[in-house]
Parts: structure tokens; sequence; C-alpha cells
């Protein structure tokens, strides 16, 4: 096989570029995670029945100031001097320094916030990842430490209440405690966009109203909702929906998933 | 022999690393943004989700406009509520004067990508007795109708039984792509988005029609 042999040598070192490559473009760590059945706060028919989410893989932690400086720099025309007004208002990654500097109000571990939509999953992107759906982030979201399922735990419950209950606090760094699933942060550091926050409220039935008074109504929003006591999962889905995909908040960040093939967990 | 096959080898590897690094960094996904600078920032023709009518001609979401457009979403099997978007859209075009009819266009967007082919939405288009001239009806990819959807401050959402909910609005759109007024009456003309459809749709505004 002539290890020596300089084409044998060229051929090797393009093969590791090319996984360099691959690498490079999927840096951040990602979780598998099962999917199923599962009693969304939002019922599938809008009535009762559980949804099926299927398998997924979630970025384990939220995308932070540092990821999204990298991310501009590589794609200029989402710096906050240059992104065109319909995909993000003026508030676009306002507590950073500059342009293309974070400064002393935005270190790099913190989860990046002042994000719009579609910045949000144009980054997404560039990690061959998508934002992940509503109902993947509430998947993950009802995992505590040791179970899948948590939501019927009052103490967990409360736990997570607590941190909506103090508003305007500094916002912490990435790298809370793990769940069950090794994924962290998806409570107590920042609210997360999702790929459809447009689909959240909306009505139960728009289908047999033929008042206009009524269909106004219905696309303002009514929604059967059930477990109305996970009030911290609710007003994520209120934070959501009330917003424009142009939009960004202090308080707004995002992470990213990506189709699932279901191996683990 | 071993040789000149690596020899073969090595620059088709080579020829792969650069492409796979092209690839990665030229990577448009469907929904990218353009961020095309000939357009106003704040034009939601800036969203380039290739879009596909109902005779099968893949298009961008501005490139047939040229003049004013109503935008809205629909989709093909939706029992009362599209119906009736349509019917308040025929409503605002009869209430227009003929010049100024020839020179709006209608985009309808259906939120059923996997049920809404061109032959179906072409089906949909004739029972609803539209100028096919004028009007469009269109199907994306699942990500690019949430992106269009988004843009337009539409809500929706797929149920298990292939229907969807959504809210019904109508948008109008300038020349350029940027939104004019919006209205979510329905079922009657709401005087004030006709109002706008009428200054719109003015002589003065925008490229004659073309003959």
């Amino acid at each position: 096989m002539g290890s020596g042999n300089p084409a044998m040598r060229v051929a090797r070192l393009a093969l590791l570029l090319l996984i360099a490559c691959a690498a490079q473009a999927d840096a951040a760590e990602y979780m598998n995670l099962r999917g199923g059945k599962f009693a969304s706060v939002l019922p599938a028919d809008a009535k009762n029945a559980d949804v099926v989410v299927a398998p997924f893989r979630l970025r384990t932690v939220p995308v932070t100031n540092a990821e999204f400086l990298a991310f501009v720099q590589a794609h200029p025309q989402w710096r906050r001097d240059r992104v065109a007004q319909v995909f993000a208002e003026s508030r676009y990654l306002s507590q950073w320094a500059d342009a293309d500097t974070l400064g002393t109000n935005a270190r790099p571990d913190q989860p990046v916030t002042q994000v719009s939509w579609f910045a949000a999953r144009a980054y997404c992107q560039s990690e061959n990842a998508r934002l992940p759906f509503w109902n993947e982030w509430e998947f993950a979201a009802a995992a505590d430490a040791t179970h899948a399922d948590a939501r019927s735990d009052p103490t967990w419950r409360a736990g997570i209440l607590a941190w909506y209950a103090q508003p305007n606090q500094p916002l912490a760094v990435i790298g809370g405690a793990a769940n069950f699933y090794g994924v962290r942060d998806l409570h107590n550091l920042v609210w997360e966009w999702v790929d459809d926050f447009n689909a959240l409220l909306v009505a139960s039935d728009s289908r047999d109203q033929n008042d206009p008074d009524r269909l106004k109504f219905c696309g303002a929003g009514a929604l059967a909702m059930r477990d109305l006591d996970h009030y911290a999962v609710l007003m994520r889905i209120a934070m959501l929906s009330s917003l424009k995909a142009a939009n960004t908040t202090a308080n707004l960040g995002f992470r990213c998933a990506k189709d699932g093939t279901g191996d683990n967990r | 022999m071993k040789i000149s096959a690596s020899l073969r080898i090595a620059p088709a590897l080579l020829a792969l690393t650069f492409a796979a690094g092209a690839v990665a960094a030229d990577v448009t996904p469907h929904d990218a943004p353009s961020h095309d600078a000939a357009l106003p920032g704040d034009s939601i023709y800036q969203i380039d989700v290739p879009l596909v009518d109902q005779d099968g001609h893949t298009l961008t979401l501005g490139e047939r406009s040229g003049g004013p457009v109503v935008i809205s979403m629909f989709y093909s099997t939706c029992p009362y509520m599209c119906p009736m978007i349509i019917d308040t859209i025929k409503r605002v075009d009869h209430a227009l004067k003929a010049n100024g009819r020839a020179r709006l266009r209608v985009v309808m967007v259906s939120f059923d990508s996997a049920n809404d082919t061109p032959p179906v939405l072409k089906a949909s288009a004739v029972k609803h007795h539209v100028d096919f001239k004028r009007w469009t009806f269109a199907r994306a990819e699942p990500d690019g109708v949430r992106s269009i959807a988004a843009a337009l401050d539409i809500q929706y959402r797929a149920l298990p039984d292939g229907s969807f909910n959504h809210s019904g609005v109508l948008t109008l759109l300038d020349a350029q792509g940027r939104i004019v007024a919006r209205t979510e009456k329905l079922g009657e003309v709401d005087p004030e988005f006709l109002k706008a459809v009428v200054a719109q749709t003015q002589p003065s505004q925008g490229p004659k029609p073309a003959h």
C-alpha cells in the first residue's frame, strides 16, 4: 500500500479535510430523543388527542452570543446593520456593542437574544438543522433530571414557575443541569423560538363558522387547551403566539433541532 | 496499476473536498432569504420561496407581480373558510373599475403541501371561476409555507384528519412587495382595504398593464 506514496497522502489528506468540513458544520452537540405519543397541552385535534412526536435530535444548549457572532460574520446579510427589515425589527441584536462586536453587555456564553424567527431559522440552517417544532420543545422540556415526563410532579413544576415569577433577572450563561435526555437550559434561562410559533393559538374550529365576526375572533385565536395547571408551558405558548416573525425580545433566544433516527432512549 | 489508480482517485477526492466546501458555503435552503438589494428591505419578496403554480410552472413570490397583488392563503379541501376568502377577494376585484382591475394580481398560496398538487390547484381555481390571467394558485414546500405565513402574519396548524386550522387574512402588496393593507374581514368587502386597493391600482401607480 506504500504509505509514502504522495498521491495516497494527498488522497488521505483530502479525505481528512472532507471529514473536518463535515464535522465543523455539525460542531454543536445534539441529543437523540425518541419521541412517541405525548400529552401536549395543545391537543393534536384541538380537543383531547395525544400528539405523536417523531424521533428528533435537539441541541443540548441554546445558541450563544459567540456562536451567533460567528454566524453573522460568515453571513453578513444577517448583521444588524444589513438585515432586511422584513426579517428583523430594529431591536435585532441591539444588546451587542456593534454589528460585529459583542461588547460588555453581551457575554460570549450567554444565550443570544434579540433575534427574530427568520434569523433563528437562518442560523439553524447554517448548522444543517432547523428550529424545533413546538411539540418537540414541549416533549424535551417535560423531563426532569431522572424522568422523561415529570410534569405531574408539583415540586418540579413549582421550581420552574419560580423563574417566571422573577422577571428582569440578568441573563445567565448556558450550561444548566442536564435533564433526562442530556438537554440543558430548557427552563430557567431564556424563552425560545419554535419553528411553528404561528401555529399555536389557532382556533379549534375555523370551518363551521359563517359569521364574519366569529371568523375574525377565530383568527385572533381561541383554542382548546388541556392541563391548564401547566402555567409555565402555557406562558410560553401565550408569549410565542403574540409574536410576529420579525420581532425580537431581550429574553427570547433559540436552539436548533434535526430530524432523528430514534436510536437512543 | 495501483499508483495510477490512486493518482486518479486523489484529484477526484480533492475535487470532492472543494465541492463539499463550496456546497457548505453555498447552501441556499429553500426559504433562505435572498436579501435582494434591488428590493426594499421591508418587501416580503425578499423571502425566496420557490412556488409552483396551477400549471406546474415554478415561480418566486414576486416574480409575476409587476404591480399590486392581493395575497392570501388557503387549501383546496377547506370546506367553508377558504371559499369565503376567495369570494371576498373576488368581491374586491369586482368593486374595481376595469382598468384598475387589469392591474391587480391575486396570489393564493396553499397550506396543504401534500395534497395541493398543480392539478388540484387548477381544479380549485376552475371551481371558483377566477381569471387565470391575473390569479395564481400556488403551492410550496412545508418550510416555505411556514415562512410565507410568518411574513403575512397568518397562523395555521395541520390537524390529524388532514384539514387545517388557520386564520383568514387578505394582504395587499404594492408593486415592490411591501405590505400596504391587511384585513381579516371576510364575506364582505372591507371598505378601508378596498380603498387601498383602488389607490394601488390607479394608472399613476406602477407600470401599465401589458397588451
